[in-house]
C-alpha cells in the first residue's frame, strides 16, 4: 500500500513534485500534501461538489479522480481564482455583496462552478446559473444569494475580464 | 428596552458580513484543516446489526501493520471514561463512544482503529475480526411500545424513555361543548439537516501543562464541561478552541462521542489525534439523524371555524440511544397552539427507544414537525367546514392588540402581528393570481395546489424544556456574554464565547458594538475566544444569538460608554447629564465646542492615571453576561412554562403542481411573510430564511433516513438520501414585517430557523390542495414522487365501482 509514484502538476500556477500513492484522491493531496485547504470534502463520492477544482480549466470532482490521473496538469483552486494575493476577483467580491454563503463550506466548490460558467457565458440566465450550479449542493443558503451574486458578478463587473485573468494566470 | 429602528446607524443596514472574505478566498479555518506534527488518524469499525452482542473483537493482526497505533474498543473505554448521560431522567440508558458489549443499531461504532494516515486505518480496520451474536431488534416504533418487544436497554426496563400527559386548561369541558371533531395522524418522518461539512475533530493532550487542546466542528451548549466530565478532568484541563469554522450545522453538529472517543485516544497515545467522518460514518453513526414523529391530533371546533381545544400525541422514535433528543418534545411546549387562539391543550409526549441511529437536535428543536401537523389540521377542519384556509386562520389568530399573549401552556408570546404579516406575504403573491393559475393548470389536467402555513418561530433559546421534562434538572440559568476591549490605538476587539457555523456572529456583534460606541462597523474585530478563556455561552442553539449575544454585546459596550462618560465628565468638569456621546467622542449639550475626542479617551484610559476618576480600574475592557430575558423560572406543577423569550413569525404562501409524468413536485411561486422584530443584519437573515425554507422542501418532499426491517440504514449516501439542488428550490420572495419585541434590546428577535418552521407546512397544504379535487391527501412526509402517485392510484381504486 505504501508504494508511491512520482507525480507532478502545476496548481495555481505553481509547478509542484511530489510521491504520491496512486490510491491518494486528487482533494486529499491538495489538501494533505500541498495544505490547500480551500477545497473541501462533502460527500467523497461525487455528489455535493464541495471538492471542486479546474483541472486543465475545466470543472470536475477532485474526490472522484485519483491524484496521479492529473499528473502533468494545470489544476485551479478556490487558492487562485483570484490573481493577486489577499484580492478577490468580481466573483468573490459579488458573494461576499450578494451574501452567497453562510458557513463557507461549499463556497469554494460554488465559486470554481460559477468561475467556469462565467467563463464560457459571461451573461447568464438565471437558469442557466441554477443549472451550471446543479452539481453542488448548499445546505445554508436555498442558493437564492448565490444565483444573485453570479448575476451581479455578470452584469455590474466585468465578469468577462475577469474570467480571462483567472486563466491566464493558470496558464 | 426597544428603540425605534430609524434611529439606528448600523443596526438593519446593509453590510457585507466580516466572515466571507475568508470564506470566498479559501481561507476558512475547519477542524478538518488542522494538522499538527505528529498527528494520528482513526478509522472506525461500526456493527453490522441492528442488534448484537459483541462476542470477541481481534485485533492482533492489525497491530502487526506498521504505522498502526491502536485499536480501542469499548471494553477499555467502559473503564476509562464516564458515560453520556441523556437529556431525561433515564440513568440506565447510558452511551459511550464506542459500543459497551452489545451494539444497539447497525453503524454504532464498535471499534477504532489508529493510524498514521486515515488511509492505513481504514486497512488496519478491515483486518481487525469481530465476532457478534446476533440479538432480537426492534424499529417500528409502535410495536416498541408493546409488552413482548426486545428492549433496547434491558436496563431500563421499557423502550419509553419519556412519557407526559400535559392537559393545560379545561380539554375535557371543551371539547364536549365543541360543535365538531376532527381527528387525524400525520407522520413527519426522520430527516436531518445534513450539514455538506460531516463531524471532524482534532485533539491534542499535553502532558507538561495536563491540557487537551480540541478543534471541533461543534455547535453545542456546555461541550467543554461535558468532555471533560466523561474523562475524568477538571473543567480547566479542556481547551475547546471555538476560532474553528463549522461547515454548517443547523443544529446538528454534537459530536459529543467522536471528542470523548479523540481526546481519550490523544491522552493514551501522546500524540495529536483527528477524525474527520465519511459520508457514510457520517450518515449512519454520526448521530445527527432529527425527529421521527407520528401524530395524533384531534382538534375541537364550532360551524364558525372557532377551534376550541386541542389533543395533540405525539411519539417520537428517537433511536437507540438519548442525548437531548427527547427534549425535541419539550420545546414545541412553548409554542403549541401556534398563531392561535386554541384555548386549552393536551399533550401527550412520548419518547421511544428503538434500534436505529440516534437521534440529535435538528434546526427548530422539534418545532417544524409540530407546525406541520397543527398547520395539516387548519386546513383539514377548513376543508370539513368548506371554508376558506385563510379566513379559518384569521378567524382564529391572536390579533395585534391582544400582545403579549399567554397561551395555555404558559408561555407568553412577546408580540407580533400575525394577519398583517400574513396579508402582506397574500398581496406579494397575487393571491387571486395564484388561484387562476391553480385552476389554468387544473384545467389542463395537471393536479395544482395552492399551500398556505402560518407558524410560530420561538427563538432565545431558553432551557425550561430540560426541568419540565426531567424535574432532576433545575437548570434555569441560560445565558451569554460577549467582552469588549478598547486598545491603546482606540482599536475595538470583542470576544465571544462560542463557535459559528454561518451565523455570521462576527458581522452580529461588529454592528452592535459599533451601534453603541459609534465607530466604523468594519474597524472592530471580533474572536471567538477558546473555552479557557471564555465568558460563558450557550452556544448559537434555539435561534438566540441576534438575542443574547447582540444583547451581551450591547451591554459590554454601554459600560465601556459609561466609562468614557465618566472619563470624560472628570476631566471637563461637568456633570455626565450635562455631556452627550457621539461619533466616540463626549461634549458638553450646551457648549458642543467643548469636547474630548475618542482618541483623548482612550489616552486618558489607557495613559493617564492622574486623568482618571478616583478609584477607576484604568483601561478599557468590560463583560457583559446576560440571561435570557423571562428565563430564570422552574415548570409549575402541572407543566406550564415560560419556554423562549422571544416569537417570530412566518406566513408561507406557494403554488406547486404536480408533473403528470413523473409524480414530482414543482413549486411555481414561493413567498415568505417574515417578522423577527428589528433585523440586526438583514442579509444574514433572509440567507437563512431562505436556506430554511430550502431544507423544509427537503423535509416537505424528499429527505428521509428510511430503514429497512432488518434495521440497516438504506439511505446513507447522497444518491439515495435527496438533498434539494439548485433545480427544486425555487426562486423565493421574502416580505419582511417589523413587530419589535419588547424584551430585547434593540427589539430583535431570533430567526436562525426561520423559513424552515413554516416550509414543510405550507409544501404539503399545497400538495394536498392539489390531490383535493381527486379526494387524495397524504399525511406523510416527505411527500416523493412516489408517495404522490400512491395516494393518485389509491384514490382512483377508491373511486372504482365495485
Amino acid at each position: 500500500m505504501n508504494h508511491t509514484l512520482p507525480l507532478a502538476m502545476t496548481v495555481n500556477g505553481v509547478h509542484y513534485e511530489r510521491e504520491v500513492e496512486p490510491r491518494t484522491t486528487l482533494v486529499d493531496f491538495l489538501r494533505d500534501s500541498l495544505a490547500l485547504t480551500g477545497t473541501h470534502v462533502g460527500c467523497e463520492h461525487g455528489v455535493c461538489g464541495a471538492c471542486s477544482v479546474l483541472l486543465n480549466d475545466e470543472p470536475v470532482r477532485s474526490c472522484c479522480m485519483f491524484a496521479i490521473q492529473a499528473d502533468g496538469m494545470n489544476i485551479t483552486t478556490v487558492e487562485g481564482l483570484s490573481t493577486q494575493r489577499g484580492q478577490m476577483s468580481t466573483l468573490q467580491d459579488a458573494f461576499c455583496e450578494k451574501h452567497a454563503l453562510q458557513c463557507g463550506y461549499c463556497t469554494p466548490g460554488m465559486l470554481v462552478s460559477c468561475h467556469a460558467l462565467l467563463k464560457e457565458n459571461p451573461k447568464p440566465s438565471p437558469e442557466e446559473v441554477r443549472e451550471a450550479i446543479s452539481g453542488n449542493l448548499c445546505r445554508c443558503t436555498g442558493y437564492q444569494q448565490i444565483v444573485d451574486a453570479v448575476i451581479y458578478a455578470s452584469t455590474a463587473h466585468s465578469a468577462e475580464s475577469d474570467a480571462k485573468k483567472a486563466s491566464h494566470h493558470v496558464n | 428596552m426597544s428603540t425605534e429602528s430609524s434611529t439606528f446607524k448600523y443596526i438593519g443596514r446593509h453590510r457585507r458580513a466580516v466572515e466571507h472574505k475568508r470564506f470566498v478566498l479559501g481561507q476558512g479555518h475547519y477542524a478538518a484543516d488542522i494538522q499538527r506534527p505528529g498527528m494520528l488518524h482513526v478509522a472506525l469499525i461500526s456493527s453490522p446489526y441492528a442488534c448484537a452482542k459483541i462476542l470477541k473483537i481481534e485485533s492482533s493482526q492489525a497491530l502487526a501493520m506498521p504505522g498502526v497505533h491502536a485499536v480501542l474498543t469499548g471494553e477499555e473505554l467502559f473503564e476509562a471514561i464516564d458515560p453520556i448521560l441523556p437529556g431525561v431522567d433515564a440513568p440506565q440508558v447510558t452511551r459511550y463512544p464506542l459500543a459497551i458489549a452489545t451494539a444497539r443499531y447497525a453503524g454504532e461504532w464498535v471499534a477504532a482503529v489508529v493510524a498514521q494516515t486515515r488511509a492505513l486505518a481504514e486497512d488496519a480496520a478491515e483486518m481487525v475480526d469481530i465476532e457478534y451474536e446476533v440479538l432480537d431488534h426492534i424499529v417500528n416504533p409502535e410495536l416498541a411500545l408493546l409488552d413482548n418487544a426486545p428492549l433496547v436497554h434491558p436496563k431500563h426496563g421499557s423502550n419509553v424513555i419519556f412519557h407526559r400527559k400535559f392537559v393545560w386548561g379545561p380539554v375535557e369541558e371543551d371539547f364536549s361543548r365543541c360543535e365538531h371533531q376532527l381527528s387525524y395522524r400525520v407522520h413527519w418522518a426522520r430527516n436531518s439537516t445534513v450539514p455538506i461539512e460531516t463531524f471532524a475533530v482534532a485533539c491534542e493532550w499535553h502532558d507538561a501543562t495536563s491540557v487537551l487542546d480540541v478543534w471541533a466542528s461543534i455547535q453545542m451548549p456546555k461541550f467543554p464541561d461535558q468532555v471533560a466530565k466523561a474523562l475524568r478532568l477538571p473543567g480547566n484541563a479542556v481547551r475547546v478552541h471555538f476560532d474553528v469554522d463549522v461547515g454548517g450545522s443547523y443544529g446538528v453538529k454534537r459530536g459529543l462521542k467522536h471528542t470523548i472517543l479523540v481526546a481519550y485516544l490523544a491522552k493514551k497515545l501522546g500524540r495529536p489525534v483527528r477524525l474527520v467522518e465519511d459520508r457514510l460514518e457520517n450518515m449512519r453513526g454520526g448521530d445527527m439523524q432529527g425527529p421521527d414523529r407520528i401524530f395524533d391530533v384531534c382538534l375541537g371546533f364550532n360551524s364558525n371555524g372557532e377551534i376550541l381545544s386541542m389533543r395533540m400525541h405525539a411519539l417520537e422514535d428517537i433511536g437507540a440511544y438519548s442525548g437531548r433528543s427527547p427534549l425535541q418534545l419539550g420545546k414545541p411546549v412553548g409554542a403549541i397552539v401556534g398563531p392561535y387562539k386554541i384555548k386549552s391543550v393536551e399533550y401527550d409526549a412520548k419518547a421511544v427507544l428503538t434500534n436505529k441511529t440516534p437521534q440529535e437536535a435538528v434546526r427548530g428543536f422539534g418545532q417544524s414537525p409540530t407546525n406541520y401537523a397543527l398547520e395539516t389540521g387548519i386546513d383539514k377542519v377548513a376543508r370539513f367546514l368548506k371554508m376558506d384556509r385563510i379566513a379559518l386562520r384569521k378567524l382564529n389568530m391572536i390579533s395585534h392588540e391582544e400582545f403579549p399573549y399567554l397561551i395555555p401552556s404558559g408561555t407568553t408570546y412577546d408580540s407580533g402581528n400575525y394577519s398583517v404579516v400574513l396579508d402582506k406575504a397574500l398581496k406579494e403573491a397575487g393571491l387571486e393570481s395564484l388561484l387562476q393559475q391553480r385552476d389554468a393548470l387544473r384545467a389542463k389536467g395537471i393536479h395544482a395546489g395552492v399551500g398556505i402555513s402560518t407558524c410560530l418561530e420561538p427563538s432565545g433559546g431558553n432551557s425550561s424544556f430540560e426541568p419540565l421534562f426531567n424535574p432532576k434538572n433545575e437548570t434555569t440559568t441560560w445565558m451569554d456574554s460577549c467582552l469588549v476591549r478598547v486598545d491603546l490605538s482606540g482599536s475595538i476587539t470583542a470576544l465571544m464565547g462560542t463557535s459559528s457555523s454561518g451565523q455570521a456572529h462576527e458581522t452580529l456583534v461588529s454592528t452592535v458594538v459599533a451601534e453603541i460606541l459609534e465607530r466604523e462597523p468594519d474597524s472592530i474585530r471580533v474572536l471567538h475566544a477558546d473555552s479557557l478563556n471564555a465568558l460563558p455561552s450557550n452556544s448559537p442553539v434555539g435561534s438566540r444569538m441576534a438575542i443574547m449575544l447582540g444583547g451581551a454585546a450591547a451591554g459590554a459596550a454601554k459600560k465601556i460608554r459609561t466609562k468614557l462618560l465618566l472619563i470624560a465628565a472628570h476631566n471637563m468638569q461637568r456633570d455626565v447629564q450635562e455631556l452627550s456621546f457621539e461619533g466616540g467622542g463626549v461634549f458638553e449639550k450646551a457648549a458642543p465646542q467643548h469636547k474630548l475626542s475618542w482618541d483623548a479617551l482612550i489616552e486618558i484610559a489607557h495613559r493617564k492615571y492622574h486623568c482618571l476618576p478616583s478609584g477607576m480600574e484604568p483601561g478599557l475592557q468590560e463583560k457583559f453576561v446576560w440571561e435570557v430575558p423571562t428565563g430564570g423560572q422552574l415548570p409549575t406543577a402541572d407543566g406550564r412554562v415560560q419556554m423562549y423569550p422571544c416569537h417570530s413569525f412566518e406566513a408561507h404562501v406557494i403554488l406547486a403542481s404536480i408533473d403528470p409524468g413523473t409524480f414530482k413536485v414543482q413549486i411555481h411561486r414561493y413567498v415568505c411573510g417574515h417578522d423577527c422584530g428589528v433585523m440586526i443584519s438583514p442579509d444574514v437573515v433572509h440567507g437563512m430564511t431562505y436556506g430554511g425554507i430550502a431544507h423544509g422542501l427537503g423535509a416537505a418532499l424528499m429527505e428521509k433516513f428510511a430503514f429497512s426491517e432488518e434495521g440497516q440504514l438504506l439511505a446513507g449516501t447522497f444518491m439515495d438520501y435527496l438533498l434539494p439542488t439548485a433545480h427544486e428550490v425555487p426562486s423565493i420572495s421574502i416580505v419582511d414585517h417589523c413587530t419589535p419585541s419588547p424584551l430585547t434590546e434593540f427589539g430583535q428577535k431570533g430567526s436562525g430557523e426561520a423559513g424552515y418552521l413554516g416550509a414543510p407546512a405550507a409544501i404539503a397544504s399545497a400538495v394536498n390542495d392539489a390531490l383535493a379535487p381527486m379526494g387524495a391527501s397524504i399525511d406523510y412526509l416527505p411527500m416523493t414522487p412516489q408517495a404522490i402517485w400512491s395516494a393518485v392510484e389509491k384514490s382512483k381504486l377508491s373511486k372504482a365501482p365495485a
